[in-house]
């Protein structure tokens, strides 16, 4: 199957990103709104979040109840989330609701309601939603790991905590959708089955009189970084070690994920190999790749029992530091292996896809096709990612756990 | 879409719904063994089992098995349930043959005594995991006290001190009694050569021993209750509550899964309106769940713990309106809309329909094609829905909460 992926920028700003799939049932969509945890003021963490839950609460012509209904009948599966640099909108459903979906979040996008009679709803909403990572040790390890290795306010969890949710104010909300909401910044990746000319006529009318806001500046302050500990109650104690890496963006940028993948993705990965298999020291352990758009990062997690963290620490950190010294042909082929077979399992899916392009196109300004990124990776080579480690040895750790009991990082490490 | 089956002389069955059109092949064995197949001395056995697979064959060790999966590029896993223990990968058409043999290989596991050892601690790691995470064990802690000591009744984690007792003859003893040909069926899904498959089943599983392998269905005794559970470091209040409801083999399971979308989907039905828009509850939803002869319906809510006494009470009224006057069309068809929609989007993976149509002939011994399902689906009625509110009742459950609450009274 050829694969084409179209693009057209609208006069406000407004990125329209599609990749046609005609061989699928379904069709997809992902806006990228340029109101991400980084937009959010000091003292009001979460605005973002909360400007979100608003949003949902009714747009257009369309109440609170109507705007709910009318999704459901239309078969939209969707999901919203606020990362560092965006509030992402995804909707799929079967090809055919696809123009009728994309109105109701035209309707969203430039005309919300924002209730002021829901504000205290919606409030108590992301106060559960905060609350409810107090839960879940590993995912609250993780965010203080992230906020503490990348500048403020790059690490900037999404959810906000008590305080500042609670000072939050429905002008404070409509300032920020103001201020946020616009097309200039925004992306929109559209995936499955669908005529372009269609789609390209109907976006155009449906967000062609969104009007363009300045964006604003953001200022970065030192990271955090070195050894944290969060004491916690709990069974197991929760372990996070970063490192700084290359962007999406960056020419090295494929060689540093492969990299990575060697150290932590996959069952015969490294740390799986030696941290769960040889040693049964935990469950769950893995490294994974996190990108800006200006600089990246290794987050490596490994959760297990109390007695046996100090040990897990050792173990991971010794993979992690010994990555340094360049990786085998056999890891490379077995990560090849499984970045073909990703690539092409993509094609099965149009939210995958949708949410790829509009992704691709915020880090590169274009689109990459899956020709492409197939002969990148056909040009790695062992050679080229032991150059880059050497260059980029893994070092200069942020740690961060969480457990009963602090634990001892390894001098001149952190 | 072709439906095709197999049987090997052994009694391990092939089947497949091949589409020449999608661009992977999602394969898995099916295994009808699970916890419900489990004795109280062999509590968790299925699932650490389920571990030990992946430890070596006495042609393969460890590394052997998670390198080979890797070179072959495959999405594959296992999960184990009360029922049901699967193992599966997707993958390339190319790779079929490799992942068919390489997964027929580690159902013949080594079972090590070092390995056992080893990976025991693994198991034990995953257990205090979820004694640190919601719902803090609550999940199994509602089932057993639903079901009492019928077999679904066991938890499929197995306890702390029935792993660490465990010796790994338990484990072998299980694994001969269980795993016979006539207890596994490999499914598959996609872009399927199903007479390689055929052929390559018949290399690889051939020379498996046929043993008995039944299972008795006992009829289940659904047991009303309330229970309050003190978690110290939870932040959250956490209710489970277990209703009786159709199952696997009865009819009544769609008209089931439609209203579980009206009443508690996690948008747009009746729960969602009443706790999770008015910011009362971060989460509540109503969901079926199937089993040889026995159904559920399941409540499931997280929420601040000053609320949780006021949405029980809500949660109750609910029920309590449903059972009284039913649902209207308007519920009804968007709740038809909806699945509509999700079956057509899980269904372009093949991964997606390796679950549907494996579980549906595990259970059912039956294909169904998506059509099938979506016309099913159309076809129920408010009276179908009538009728299983009379059949089964929400208000009459047993409910496990668990948070940082010391008491929380049953709503009257």
């Amino acid at each position: 199957m050829t694969q084409t992926i179209h693009s057209h920028i609208l006069p406000n700003g407004l990125v329209l990103v599609a990749e046609p799939m005609p061989w699928l049932a379904s069709a997809a969509f992902t806006c990228l709104v340029p109101a991400g945890s980084v937009d959010d003021p000091p003292r009001k963490s979460g605005l973002s979040s909360f400007t979100c839950e608003m949003a949902l609460r009714g747009a257009g012509p369309r109440d609170s109840r109507q705007f709910v209904l009318d999704l459901d009948n239309l078969g939209v599966e969707r999901d919203e989330g606020v990362s560092n640099a965006h509030t992402a909108y995804s909707a799929a459903t079967v090809a055919e609701n696809l123009p009728a979906a994309l109105a109701i979040y035209a309707d969203l996008l430039q005309r919300p309601h924002m209730p002021a009679e829901q504000l205290e709803a919606g409030r108590q909403g992301c106060l559960q939603e905060v609350r409810a990572v107090e839960d879940e040790p590993a995912q609250k390890l993780m965010l203080e790991l992230r906020r503490r290795h990348y500048p403020d306010p790059w690490g900037q969890p999404s959810h906000g905590d008590v305080a500042s949710i609670q000072a939050i104010t429905i002008d404070d909300i409509q300032t920020h959708f103001q201020q946020h909401y616009r097309p200039n910044g925004a992306i929109l990746g559209v995936a499955g089955r669908f005529e372009w000319p269609a789609i390209k006529d109907l976006v155009e009318q449906l967000f062609g009189d969104w009007q363009p806001q300045p964006a604003a500046p953001i200022t970065e302050t030192e990271a955090q970084g070195k050894y944290t500990h969060l004491p916690y109650d709990s069974n197991q104690t929760q372990i996070g070690i970063a490192y700084s890496s290359v962007p999406y963006c960056d020419p090295a940028y494929y060689r540093a994920w492969g990299a990575v993948g060697v150290l932590g993705s996959g069952s015969s990965a490294r740390l799986f190999t030696e941290v769960r298999e040889r040693r049964g020291l935990c469950y769950a352990v893995y490294a994974s790749y996190h990108t800006l758009r200006h600089r990246g990062g290794v987050f490596c997690y490994a959760g297990t029992s109390a007695e046996r963290a100090q040990e897990t620490l050792d173990v991971t950190m010794a993979e992690v530091v010994r990555l340094g010294q360049g990786i085998e042909q056999a890891e490379l082929d077995r990560l090849k292996a499984r970045i073909k077979s990703s690539l092409i399992m993509q094609q099965e899916s149009s939210s995958a896809r949708s949410s790829s392009v509009a992704r691709d196109w915020y880090h590169l300004g274009r689109a990459r096709g899956m020709d492409e990124v197939g002969r990148l990776v056909d040009e790695l080579s062992c050679e080229t990612i032991n150059a880059y480690l050497a260059e980029h040895p893994p070092h200069d750790f942020t740690v961060c756990t969480l457990g009963p009991h602090e634990l001892e990082v390894p001098d001149g490490i952190s | 879409m072709e439906f095709l089956k197999h049987a090997l002389p052994n009694g391990l069955e092939v089947i497949a719904e091949a589409n020449g059109e999608a661009y992977s092949a999602a394969l898995g064995f099916f295994v009808r063994t699970g916890s419900r197949d489990e004795t109280a001395e062999e509590a968790g056995v299925s699932h650490f089992l389920e571990h030990m697979m992946f430890k070596g064959t006495p042609t393969r060790t460890a590394d052997d098995v998670n390198r080979e999966f890797d070179e072959i590029g495959a999405h594959y896993n296992a999960f184990t349930n009360e029922e049901n223990t699967v193992y599966y990968a997707a993958v390339l058409p190319e790779y079929q043959d490799r992942a068919v043999e390489l997964l027929a290989d580690i159902l013949r596991p080594s079972l090590r005594d070092d390995d056992f050892e080893t990976e025991k601690q693994v198991i034990l790691e995953e257990i205090s995991m979820y004694e640190d995470q919601p719902p803090f064990g609550a999940d199994e802690r509602c089932k057993a006290a639903y079901y009492g000591s019928h077999p679904l009744g066991r938890s499929v984690l197995g306890t702390e001190q029935s792993i660490q007792g465990m010796p790994v003859q338990t484990m072998r003893d299980y694994f001969r009694r269980r795993y016979t040909p006539g207890n596994i069926a490999l499914v598959a899904a996609g872009r399927v050569d199903f007479d390689a498959l055929v052929a390559c089943a018949a290399r690889a599983c051939g020379g498996w021993d046929s043993r008995p392998g039944g299972r008795a269905i006992e009829p289940a005794r659904p047991h009303e209750g309330f229970l309050t559970l003190h978690k110290e470091i939870a932040a959250q209040q956490y209710v489970l509550q277990l209703a009786d409801g159709p199952a696997a083999e009865d009819e009544q399971r769609f008209a089931a899964k439609l209203l579980a979308t009206v009443v508690g989907d996690d948008s747009g039905s009746r729960l969602y309106w009443e706790l999770v828009d008015t910011g009362l509850a971060e989460h509540a939803s109503l969901s079926h769940y199937e089993f040889l002869g026995a159904g559920l319906m399941m409540t499931y809510m997280s929420c601040e713990p000053d609320f949780a006494a006021e949405n029980l009470r809500r949660i109750r009224v609910i029920y309590a309106d449903v059972e009284a006057d039913g649902i209207t069309d308007a519920e009804l068809l968007q709740a038809k809309n909806k699945l509509r929609s999700r079956v057509v989007l899980s269904s372009e993976r093949p991964r997606g329909r390796l679950f549907s149509v494996g579980g549906e002939w595990v259970y059912r011994g039956q294909y169904r094609s998506i059509d099938d399902d979506l016309r099913t689906v159309a076809a129920i009625t408010l009276d179908d829905i009538v009728r299983l509110l009379a059949d089964y009742r929400l208000t009459q459950s047993n409910t496990v909460t668990i948070g940082p609450l010391h008491e929380l009274a049953p709503p009257v």
